[in-house]
């Protein structure tokens, strides 16, 4: 076996790619669980534009409502935690401060995604000004109450804590790693598996899922046969604020245990590129994203434990910010069909107008 | 923009009754605007305990904010700080507001204003040792070029395959940061820097005029209101625009090339956003940082918008929020009231602009079409199934 290897990585220029997938495969199982982590909001916020546009209304307000959530989740936490106080649980490090949070920055998405639902829907805005919008009092409100509230120099309330998967699962040969990528998480990260799926199913196999198809296609066919347009796109507007304000608390309450100004840092709109690079579709949307994950890890693999050789000399000359850019590239290349054309839903940005009864 | 056509038999409205029209929906939200941010200097006070509630504060604050952009009395160096930051507001304005009026969105200022500040920069550097009479004029072609092109790409890509300039934009704009800091810590990068930094751009550095730093790009940008205006009204290309804008189809029967006029008019907006960046560093820094970023992406959104896509107008838009920009820190200082009062403010003006119908309705304001016109759609055309149209 290793004669055959040696002799794979020996053959000249080809014997580079081998090398590479070599070393991807030695480094995956340390990076997988950092993989999934930080692809947990970037998909979080993809399944947020997935659950809007499917239902025809273009959300690039994802961005902000994110950063809301995660300013609430946290300040919420910091608020209570003198009422409260209380240790953490083994559950998840879960605390009745945390929950309240949890449930405080959920909220405070779905009534952001409420107000772009309102522009977009109810005033016929253009869509992408509204989600400007969003973006822009996102950004001032938490920016703003942030700086007021640095001032008494707040504690944290905590975050919730990942699970620890038993090591002898952990430790199983070949599949080991797989349980740790998956267990090895918060309640946020771990959720975000089940959620992908079941929203696969519910798109393309429910009710809910056929309506919101067929009003994001051709809402005027969807009111014929008797489906509440408005009512659909609203509803479907506000869940998704759920969705992403999720992915916002899993940056304030999972992955660390802050907030700072921006700390979204362009995951809403990272997302939007994994929802179009993954077809609309919730399965296609978390692939993307891990995607984009898998090429943070990579680089940041390549920065702390470079392969040996000629290899680690190739890939150390290729500058971070090559794989920073990457999703974006590969994001473009898709929507102007070089590669596999993305096609968004047909009425997806376009108002609908009821027809007035005569 | 050329206010709504009379209704028969109402007679043309008097001038200032039209000039009233036009402008009472920007004026109106950014006093309604206004009384929201004082609501929330208000309700932020009592939120945030051990300070005395000063029912006056939102004036003291607006009063800081004014003074710090003008000055009280008014001040050279107040003033000369809110040309500073209406400049690049202005040029990315009218880069978004010339997209509006073909419509096209486009939400690349940003992008397109790093690449012309790393065009211009880049050129600046090379010829640094010339005569700043060859210097000076290369730069700034070099970043103009640069924002040309970052607009360019997205215009192309509209034209020939459909992709929605939203998206190509959007993602353009973070390639942009990448390739900026990429090529900042790579090869324009000074060796043995403690962060990386390039050098400076020496004798490209745009000479300062007058007051503390009211350099040569200023002057520039607010040429760039009559030239862009010129371009717009005056010439058969301008009537191209805004045909097209208006009506895509109409325009390729009438026999004009709205896929070619699409391309054009992106490198001509990414072109102004580039001028934006390339006035901004050789006229302040004179160099490039890696982390050098802008706000000027949404903020041009908000001027365009504001000003109603009019040259004109977007001067006036840009110059209240540069100036809000300009006195933020004053307001912040001697108020207590953080900076990002300013974005929520500028989001609020939107916020009311958009929902103009609805205020309409609320406040009975009666007006000609043109002043209650809802803010056009672009993202009609998202679902791609229109380019077959072009």
């Amino acid at each position: 076996m290793d004669g055959l290897i040696n002799g794979l990585y020996g053959i000249p220029v080809a014997g580079l790619l081998f090398q590479l997938l070599g070393y991807l495969v030695a480094v995956l199982p340390i990076v997988a669980p950092i993989m999934l982590r930080v692809a947990c909001p970037l998909t979080l916020a993809a399944l947020c534009g997935v659950v809007c546009e499917r239902s025809g209304v273009v959300n690039i307000g994802i961005e902000g409502t994110m950063l809301v959530a995660a300013f609430v989740g946290w300040v919420v936490g910091v608020a209570l935690l003198p009422v409260l106080p209380a240790t953490p649980s083994p559950f998840f490090g879960v605390t009745p401060v945390l929950l309240i949070a949890f449930v405080a920055a959920l909220g405070s998405a779905m009534l952001v995604s409420l107000l772009h639902a309102w522009l977009s829907i109810s005033v016929r805005a253009d869509q992408i000004i509204s989600g400007t919008i969003v973006n822009i009092a996102a950004f001032g409100v938490t920016g703003y109450l942030n700086e007021l509230i640095s001032k008494s120099s707040p504690t944290s309330a905590g975050a919730f804590s990942a699970f620890v998967p038993p090591a002898a699962l952990v430790n199983l040969p070949l599949v080991g790693w797989l349980f740790n990528m998956f267990l090895n998480q918060g309640p946020i990260t771990m959720s975000v598996l089940v959620i992908v799926v079941v929203l696969q199913i519910l798109l393309f196999r429910s009710r809910w899922g056929l309506r919101t198809r067929a009003v994001g296609e051709h809402p005027q066919a969807a009111e014929t046969v008797g489906i509440d347009v408005i009512r659909v796109r609203y509803r479907n507007v506000v869940l998704a604020g759920l969705l992403a304000g999720l992915g916002g608390a899993a940056l304030s309450m999972e992955l660390t245990n802050s907030f700072q100004e921006g700390m979204t840092a362009g995951r809403g709109f990272i997302g939007l590129a994994a929802m179009i690079i993954g077809r609309w579709t919730p399965l296609g949307a978390f692939g993307a994203a891990l995607l984009f994950a898998s090429s943070v890890a990579v680089s940041q693999s390549i920065t702390f434990a470079p392969p040996a050789g000629e290899l680690g000399r190739l890939l150390g000359a290729i500058p971070g910010q090559f794989w920073d850019a990457l999703p974006y590239v590969v994001t473009i290349i898709v929507v102007a069909g070089l590669i596999g054309r993305s096609i968004p839903p047909a009425a997806d940005g376009r108002p609908y107008e009821r027809e007035a009864t005569s | 923009m050329s206010g709504a056509p009379a209704r028969a038999g109402d007679g043309r409205p008097g001038f200032v009754r039209r000039s009233w029209s036009v402008v009472a929906l920007p004026l109106i939200s950014i006093v309604l605007a206004l009384v929201v941010g004082a609501v929330i200097i208000l309700a932020s006070e009592l939120l945030i305990p051990g300070q005395a509630f000063d029912p006056l504060l939102p004036f003291r604050a607006y009063a800081a904010l004014a003074q710090g952009a003008i000055g009280f009395p008014p001040d050279l160096n107040a003033i000369v700080s809110t040309l500073v930051a209406t400049a690049p507001l202005l040029l990315a304005g009218l880069s978004v507001g010339l997209g509006f009026k073909a419509g096209l969105f486009n939400i690349g200022a940003q992008g397109q204003f790093l690449m012309g500040a790393l065009g211009a920069v880049a050129t600046g550097i090379a010829v640094s040792s010339q005569p700043s009479f060859i210097a000076i004029p290369l730069a700034l072609a070099g970043g103009m070029l640069a924002g040309a092109a970052w607009g360019f790409i997205p215009g192309i890509l509209k034209a020939l395959s459909g992709a929605h300039e939203v998206v190509t934009t959007i993602m353009l704009n973070y390639v942009a940061i990448s390739l900026l800091a990429g090529i900042v810590s790579g090869p324009l990068n000074v060796p043995g820097a403690p962060s990386p930094i390039t050098p400076d751009v020496g004798n490209a550095a745009l000479p300062i005029i007058f007051g503390r730093d009211a350099h040569l790009g200023l002057f520039i940008a607010f040429a760039a209101v009559g030239v862009v205006a010129w371009l717009l009204y005056r010439t058969t290309f301008g009537f191209e625009v805004r045909t097209v804008g208006a009506n895509s189809d109409a325009a390729r029967y009438a026999g004009m090339h709205p896929r070619l006029l699409i391309v054009v008019i992106m490198s001509l907006a990414g072109l102004l956003s580039g001028l934006a960046g390339a006035g901004d560093t050789l006229g302040l820094q004179h160099h490039l940082t890696s982390s050098y970023g802008t706000t000027v992406g949404f903020d041009s959104i908000a001027v365009a918008l504001l000003g109603r896509s009019n040259p004109v107008g977007i001067l006036f838009a840009s110059l209240l929020f540069g100036g809000m920009r300009a006195g933020a820190p004053l307001m912040q200082i001697s108020a207590g009231i953080p900076a990002q009062l300013v974005d929520v403010l500028q989001a609020t003006v939107l916020l009311f602009l958009v929902a103009a119908p609805v205020l309409r309705r609320v406040l009975h304001l009666r007006g000609t079409p043109a002043a209650i016109d809802p803010t056009p759609t672009f993202t009609g055309t998202y679902g791609g199934n229109d380019v077959a149209g072009l």
